[in-house]
């Protein structure tokens, strides 16, 4: 295939995803924007009054920049892992494996359709918490850089999730046992500072206490890890994943007989 | 020579050890009208699924018009066009997108792809149910739907697995007529059906694939002529109490409106004819007991499992 040719293939499907999750925009956009709407009201007013101050600054700003990642970060897993396994449920990911397309354009292409849909709802999530609080940005660079990279990085683990997945029940097991745990401990309420010398060590394996702690200093300029080793890690995690995904293609790992 | 399709010792073995392709060899040429049969279980659908990369071959080689599907796979694919067994395309989608996104994935930008949809749904009589999500359509607009997708990039190959699987006569026939117009046009077909009147109406050249092997390889015409014995079943105008006697013929009072004769190669059903009418014997129609492929059919499967059963024992 020419150049313009793998442009128009990469272009379908990502037409295909995002118009996916625009059509149903009442399970994919809207409970989202329900949720960290109530996270604003009840840990950033209700709780977060009395809790004072995190690391210099309101409760509600502290904890903002956590809960946007956290919708990024759901999000752009579940469009890929929902929409790649229906694609495999429904047989037709046949019409993407008898066409001449690479695999890395299928792969590039789902991606694109869960960060589409993770920048959207963030975008949705920052505009809802300005109901909330002042947010002032510290440095858009960062800010861009993170967001996008978190969501390729989970948008790859949504596809990994549905390449193994056999049932429904299988799309839901990591985000419930794994994802939601990971976030609630990746420092989206807290600052590990707060914890013992040990629990911080362990929190430094988890993986989404960088993209959550690099997204912060982008808008309040502070993180308990330092920036560049943060973009450092998610980079290596991607570069992991994106190997991962692109060997399951290649062989044919869950999609062909 | 290049042929539209050349198949060499190929082998898939499951990872359960189940070996669903023994080294099968198998060359289609260009233009032909090919059927692939043989019965559940033996073969065919591996077989087309590893020409049409759903399945993982264990090796051998697979050739589209020259290309090889593990060294030239971009060219091999734009080469043929698949029509599975099972419906297998997104049924929230509506119509037109399901062949506007085919379209896409073969790289063909979408003013054209929107073009060919219409072209091809209109040929197949779907133009009507264009913006219809595609789970609303019946069983055999969702099969025309299926052919209209593969087609939608000009293949020159063909790949029809069981298309006419629980469509009516009046929709098979029309998609006989119109398959036969796109292989008169000059596009190689490869079917396999558990019809075999459609096989022996269609198509040129045969395979029957059984337990992994193909047991035979032919060209229609002379598949049909090694068979044997041929029987025709007449309808009488009036009761019967035996069967008439015929010189040299074997007729049966299945009974007492309806004979069975059967016919020896060489033999024919005019000196039949002439003697029942001697006689006074009003014949009102006559009919084939069995298509005559399904007889040769059975004959080979049958004889192959016994062959394999003396080589176990």
């Amino acid at each position: 295939m020419s150049s313009y040719e793998i442009y128009i293939a990469y272009s379908t499907i990502v037409r295909k995803e995002i118009q996916r999750f625009m059509r149903i925009w009442v399970q994919t956009l809207l409970p989202p924007s329900i949720i960290m709407v109530l996270y604003f009201i009840i840990f950033g007013n209700l709780i977060g009054s009395r809790i004072g101050q995190m690391g210099g600054f309101d409760y509600m700003q502290f904890i903002v920049p956590g809960l946007i990642m956290m919708s990024v970060i759901t999000n752009s897993y579940g469009n890929v892992v929902s929409s790649f396994y229906s694609t495999k449920y429904q047989g037709n990911i046949e019409e993407m494996l008898v066409s001449p397309m690479p695999n890395w354009v299928i792969l590039a292409g789902y991606v694109t359709g869960g960060v589409a849909r993770g920048l959207a709802v963030g975008a949705i999530v920052t505009t809802l918490s300005l109901f909330f609080t002042h947010l002032e940005i510290h440095n858009l660079g960062i800010i861009t850089l993170v967001v996008l990279m978190t969501s390729i990085l989970f948008s790859l683990g949504g596809f990994i999730n549905a390449v193994f997945a056999n049932s429904f029940d299988d799309i839901s097991i990591v985000p419930t046992f794994i994802l939601t745990p990971l976030t609630y401990l990746g420092g989206v309420f807290y600052s590990i500072d707060l914890l013992p010398d040990f629990w911080a060590g362990v929190s430094q394996l988890n993986p989404i206490l960088y993209m959550v702690n690099a997204f912060r200093y982008g808008i309040l300029g502070v993180s308990d890890i330092p920036v560049g080793y943060a973009l450092l890690v998610i980079s290596v995690f991607i570069f992991a994943l994106f190997s991962y995904c692109m060997h399951l293609l290649n062989t044919g790992k869950g999609i062909r007989k | 020579m290049t042929y539209a399709l050349e198949i060499n010792q190929l082998h898939k073995a499951y990872d359960n050890g189940f070996e669903a392709l023994k080294g099968i060899s198998l060359k289609v040429a260009q233009g032909d009208f090919f059927a692939l049969l043989g019965p559940n279980g033996a073969g065919k659908s591996t077989t087309l699924g590893v020409v049409s990369s759903l399945v993982n071959k264990t090796s051998g080689s697979v050739k589209v018009f020259g290309h090889d599907l593990d060294i030239e796979v971009s060219q091999a694919k734009c080469m043929m066009g698949v029509v599975p067994q099972e419906f297998n395309f997104n049924m929230f989608e509506k119509v037109e997108d399901v062949i506007v996104q085919q379209a896409g994935y073969y790289g063909i930008a979408r003013d054209e792809a929107v073009r060919r949809a219409e072209q091809l749904l209109t040929q197949l009589g779907l133009w009507d149910k264009r913006f219809e999500a595609s789970r609303t359509l019946s069983g055999g607009m969702k099969r025309r739907l299926m052919i209209a997708r593969a087609l939608v990039h000009q293949p020159k190959l063909l790949i029809l697995d069981e298309p006419t699987a629980g469509v009516d006569i009046e929709l098979r026939r029309s998609m006989w007529e119109f398959l036969t117009r796109i292989n008169e046009q000059g596009t190689t077909i490869i079917l396999t059906t558990h019809y075999l009147e459609e096989a022996e109406s269609l198509c040129r050249n045969i395979a029957i694939i059984d337990q992994g092997e193909i047991i035979k390889h032919s060209p229609m015409r002379e598949l049909l002529k090694t068979i044997n014995t041929e029987t025709i079943v007449l309808d009488l105008h009036q009761p019967l109490l035996h069967a008439p006697e015929v010189e040299g013929y074997y007729l049966l009072l299945v009974n007492d409106t309806h004979i069975e004769v059967t016919l020896n190669q060489g033999q024919d059903i005019n000196t039949v004819f002439v003697a029942l009418s001697a006689a006074g014997i009003k014949v009102t129609s006559m009919r084939n007991k069995t298509n005559r492929l399904e007889e040769l059919f059975v004959n080979l499967v049958t004889s192959n499992k016994t062959d394999l059963k003396g080589v176990s024992a």
